[in-house]
This record gives C-alpha cells, sequence and structure tokens, in this order.
C-alpha cells in the first residue's frame, strides 16, 4: 500500500470521526490506527519484502541471458535434481509416518498420549545444525556405526542417504501435526459406520477418513515439502558439499555466494524465493478450503 | 489405555498403528538424539565444563542468546503493532501484509541469509543509507540481530492473531461505556487476556532465533568472541572432527531448547485457560 493511499482512507475516516465513536465505543482513534498501520507496513516492508525483493534484483543484474545461463549450468541442474529427490523422499516419508502416528493419537485413547504428542514435536526445537550433528554421530567416520557401514562400503554420511535422514528429522512433525487436531475433531463416527456396514479397516480409512483429511494432508505436505527443498543448516552438515554430487540448492547457493559468484548465487536463490511464494499462495488458497469446510 | 464405563473404540489398526510410530519416532528422532547425550557421557565432568567454559565457547552462548532475545523482545513490540493492524482494522492491502508475514517461514534460510547481506551491506539498499550515519550492520553483531528479527516474527504475529480474533469485544465496549479510555482498556483488558499468548510467541521466536543458522552466518561476519553464534562454532568444531567439543556445546543447547520448549507448553496451557475463562 501506498502513503497516499493510507493517507486518503485516513482523512476519510477523519471526516466522520464522531459517528463511528457512536457506532463503536471499542474503534481506535483515527490517528491511532494510521500510525499503526504506517508502522506495520513499514516494518514488514523493510524486514519481511525488501530482502524478497534484493533476491530478484541481484538474480536480474546482469540481465536475462546470464541469469538463465546460470540456471542451465550442469552444477546447477544437478543440485535441483538432488533437492528434488531429497523433498520427495521425505515428503513421502513425512505423509505415511504422519497418516499413521494420526490415526493411532486421534482415534484412541491411551496414556502418554500428550508426551508422544510432544516428542513428535521436537525437532521443532533442536537447531538444524545439531540435526546434522546427531547423524554425523551415528553414521559418520567416527561415529557409533562408521566402522560397520566402512566395512560393508555403505555411505550415508557425505551421501543422499544422510542428506535425505536429516531432511526427514527436521520436517517430521509437520504432516502429522495438522492431520491430529482435525480427526480428533472430526471424531470415529463416520468411520464407525461404515465398518458397521461391512467395510473393511482398510477400505474405511481409505473411503472415509482420508477423504475427511485431504485438504490438512495437503496443507503439512506443501509445509513440508517446502522445508524439505530450503533446508540449510542439517543438510549442510551432512552433505560434505561435493559440487554437482552432495550439493542441494541451498547449499548450490552457498558455494556460490562463497566463490564471490553473487549473480548466479541470487539466480538459483532466486528459484527458492519462486518457491517460497509459489508456497505461500497455495497455503492461502488451502486456509480458505479448509475454513470452508 | 480405554478408559473404563466409557466407550471402547471399535476402530482397527490401534496396535499396528501405534507400534509403527513408536518405531519410526525412535528411528528418526529419539535414537539420533540418544546418540549425542551418549556421546556426551563419554566425557568427564570436568572435559565438558571445560569446554563448554572455554572463553569462546562462552562468548558464543552469550551472543547466541543475548541477541536471540533482544531480537525476540524486538519482535514482540512490532509483531504486537503487526497484528493488531491485520486483526483490528480494515484498510486496502491488509490480506497482502496478512500473507507477508509467513515470508519468513516459507522463504529457506540460506536465501533470506544472503538476502539481508545484499540490502544491509554498505554498498546495499538500506546499509547504504546507514553508512553515512556511522552504523554498519552486515558483518556485525547488528547484522546478527536483523537476521534473528526476520526469521522470530511470524511466531509472535501468527500466536497471537487467533487469540486477538477471538477476544470478545463486548469487554471492550463494556469497560467504554463505564468511561475507561482506549490506552486504559488496552492495558487493564486486552493485555491480560493476550499476554499468555504474547508471551508464547515471544519464547517461539527466541527458541527458533537460538537455534538458527543459516540466514546468520551469511550477515554476521562470524568473528571469534565477537559475533560467532554457538551454532556456527558447533559446525566449525566438526569440521575439525573436534567431536566432543561439538557435542558439549550441543547438548548445552539442546537442554536449553528443552527447558523453553517445557516452557511454551506451560505457557500454552496458561493461553487455554485463560480462554476457557473467558468463553
Amino acid at each position: 500500500m501506498t502513503d497516499a493511499e493510507l493517507a486518503g482512507q485516513a482523512s476519510a475516516r477523519e471526516r466522520q470521526p464522531a459517528r463511528r465513536a457512536a457506532i463503536r465505543h471499542d474503534a481506535d482513534p483515527w490517528w491511532v490506527q494510521w500510525s499503526i498501520i504506517a508502522v506495520a507496513v513499514l516494518f514488514l516492508g523493510s524486514f519481511i519484502v525488501l530482502p524478497l525483493v534484493v533476491v530478484f534484483a541481484q538474480a536480474f543484474s546482469k540481465g536475462a541471458a546470464a541469469y538463465l545461463a546460470a540456471l542451465r549450468d550442469p552444477d546447477t541442474l544437478a543440485a535441483i535434481r538432488l533437492t528434488l529427490v531429497v523433498a520427495a523422499i521425505s515428503v513421502t516419508s513425512n505423509l505415511l509416518f504422519g497418516l499413521i502416528a494420526a490415526w493411532a493419537i486421534a482415534k484412541f485413547e491411551f496414556a502418554g498420549k500428550n508426551l508422544l504428542v510432544t516428542l513428535i514435536e521436537i525437532p521443532f526445537s533442536v537447531s538444524p545444525v545439531i540435526a546434522g550433528l546427531v547423524f554425523v554421530l551415528l553414521f559418520g567416520l567416527q561415529g557409533y556405526f562408521g566402522p560397520w557401514l566402512k566395512a560393508h562400503d555403505i555411505a550415508i554420511i557425505f551421501a543422499l542417504p544422510g542428506i535425505a535422514l536429516a531432511t526427514i528429522f527436521v520436517t517430521f512433525p509437520f504432516v502429522v501435526r495438522e492431520l491430529i487436531p482435525l480427526m480428533q475433531e472430526q471424531g470415529s463416527e463416520e468411520e464407525e459406520a461404515a465398518l458397521a456396514l461391512g467395510a473393511s479397516g482398510l477400505r474405511t480409512f481409505m473411503r472415509v477418513t482420508l477423504p475427511n483429511v485431504k485438504w490438512a494432508l495437503l496443507y503439512g505436505v506443501l509445509l513440508c515439502n517446502a522445508r524439505a527443498m530450503g533446508e540449510f543448516g542439517a543438510v549442510s552438515v551432512v552433505s560434505g558439499h561435493v559440487r554437482g554430487e552432495t550439493n542441494t540448492m541451498p547449499l548450490h547457493v552457498e558455494m556460490l555466494y562463497d566463490g564471490f559468484q553473487l549473480q548466479a548465487a541470487f539466480a538459483v536463490a532466486s528459484l527458492l524465493a519462486l518457491l517460497a511464494l509459489v508456497t505461500l499462495v497455495v497455503k492461502t488458497v488451502l486456509e480458505a478450503r479448509m475454513s470452508q469446510e | 489405555m480405554p478408559r473404563i464405563g466409557k466407550r471402547r473404540s471399535v476402530l482397527p489398526g490401534f496396535g499396528i498403528t501405534l507400534a509403527t510410530t513408536l518405531l519410526w519416532l525412535s528411528l528418526i528422532v529419539l535414537i539420533p538424539l540418544g546418540a549425542l547425550f551418549l556421546k556426551t557421557a563419554e566425557l568427564s565432568l570436568g572435559q565438558f565444563l571445560a569446554i563448554v567454559t572455554s572463553s569462546r565457547v562462552l562468548h558464543a552462548f552469550a551472543i547466541s542468546f543475548g541477541i536471540s532475545f533482544a531480537a525476540a523482545l524486538t519482535n514482540l513490540v512490532f509483531g504486537s503493532i503487526v497484528v493488531w493492524a491485520i486483526v483490528r482494522y480494515r484498510f486496502p492491502g491488509r490480506r497482502v501484509l496478512d500473507a507477508m508475514v509467513d515470508i519468513p517461514f516459507a522463504l529457506p534460510t540460506a536465501v533470506a541469509g544472503i538476502a539481508l547481506t545484499a540490502l544491509y551491506a554498505e554498498s546495499g539498499w538500506i546499509g547504504g543509507l546507514l553508512a553515512p550515519l556511522g552504523i554498519k550492520v552486515a558483518f556485525t553483531p547488528l547484522g546478527i540481530f536483523v537476521a534473528l528479527v526476520f526469521i522470530g516474527l511470524p511466531f509472535v504475529v501468527r500466536t497471537v492473531q487467533p487469540i486477538l480474533e477471538d477476544f470478545d469485544r463486548g469487554l471492550e465496549e463494556a469497560a467504554a461505556s463505564l468511561g475507561a479510555g482506549r490506552f486504559m482498556i488496552a492495558r487493564r483488558v486486552v493485555l491480560p487476556s493476550i499476554l499468555p499468548a504474547l508471551l508464547t510467541g515471544f519464547a517461539l521466536a527466541f527458541a527458533r532465533a537460538v537455534g538458527e543458522y543459516g540466514s546468520v552466518i551469511f550477515i554476521a561476519g562470524n568473528l571469534p568472541n565477537v559475533s560467532e553464534i554457538a551454532p556456527l562454532l558447533i559446525v566449525i568444531r566438526l569440521q575439525e572432527f573436534r567431536y566432543a567439543d561439538a557435542t558439549a556445546i550441543a547438548v548445552v543447547m539442546l537442554v536449553a531448547s528443552f527447558l523453553l520448549l517445557f516452557l511454551v507448553n506451560l505457557l500454552q496451557r496458561w493461553t487455554e485457560t485463560s480462554a476457557g475463562v473467558r468463553n
């Protein structure tokens, strides 16, 4: 919003302050509204929006040709491919886990349920760096399983499995967290009816439960995917940073940036920024869908 | 445990889904975190203390926790202003403003890091404006602060927003009709009801900031004892193959985040009860 719009709206309010006050005792005076909106817009604009604008400005600072060249680079393409693979693995894993865990937690009563939910949400409060570190301690060369893995020629750290594991860890609660409250709210009556009519458990789940939670499920998947593709700290610890092999997109951005290839770094970053924007738009649409139902 | 006297669930699959959940949770989260504590247990108490009280580590903790606290406090103030504007006022662009709040959630941290650095470097759009005033942001502790404000903002806004939306404005009307001024109403009527949510948002922003890595390391300058955050020191120790040092620092941070998680849970219970009293 521009200042002119703000000013226009403020003066419109100024013209009839008495009437507004008569309608609502709890409305703030126009100048308070104006100041608060102005501070909110300025703060969000400078702290939140400008960084996003800078990404695209820098990405195109040498023109569209340089932008496309940076994206066509084989190492960039390899990073994009790895990011897509890792995201696919972690979304699938957390999707399955989310459905299974939400079924147990939302549809049944058992002791220790709250503790279980808290444990599932732990990854959200663990630093990404620590999320990577724990897998190095388990599977790294000096880790608990390191010698055994080396003897059997299995690479986890500095390879795809390690990157996938660390990503699954940091995105672990995303899907299940959306499903539990919704499934608890919906109760079990529809499922019980389906079972009473002779449907099998799996069929009941596929035809009754799943359609009931589909928007929340998509919502969780969306957030999980965005985080999986953008994860930096955890992946950075376990990746080994091999150009064209174990670099995901965020790691490739770092490598280009540290190598003073600023424009190329921002070009790759712009893809991730675009992903963020698309995620936000889809998220808004899904939220509207969910509040309708 | 099915409650006696209450209806027992007739749905199938409890045993297998709970077993799978526990197994998967253990494999992905609990055992790896357990390995961290196991590794630290290999150190004697003296060795552990020597590591976590060394000057460089203490400085890193002070920087991480201190600047995170300042950033969360800033988010508390500006987050409240943003959430008040979004919930209470109707103005063109309100929905866009609302959607913008989630950008830090959605934008990958590495992207945020290089973007903020470009913005606040002396040649950058904002850094260029501040340089003549003698204010340097990028590659100083102030840069860490900026990055942590960026990533923490949505936590305050999104925690307070639903509470403020549900707030019964009849209470404000009542206070106003009894002659209370706007400021008095805000302080004595509105603030007490949203205080638990404000504190929860603050704690969440603080917890996130303490562990943050990607958005900070580009802008921080990473000078030991000055602008080196604790997560970065963990990475540096790992690269030096000083695993014991890395795990000791990590354990301290992990315990701190568990304490914060516990605090947040208490605060959320408080939020629920104070909301319950209202309804």
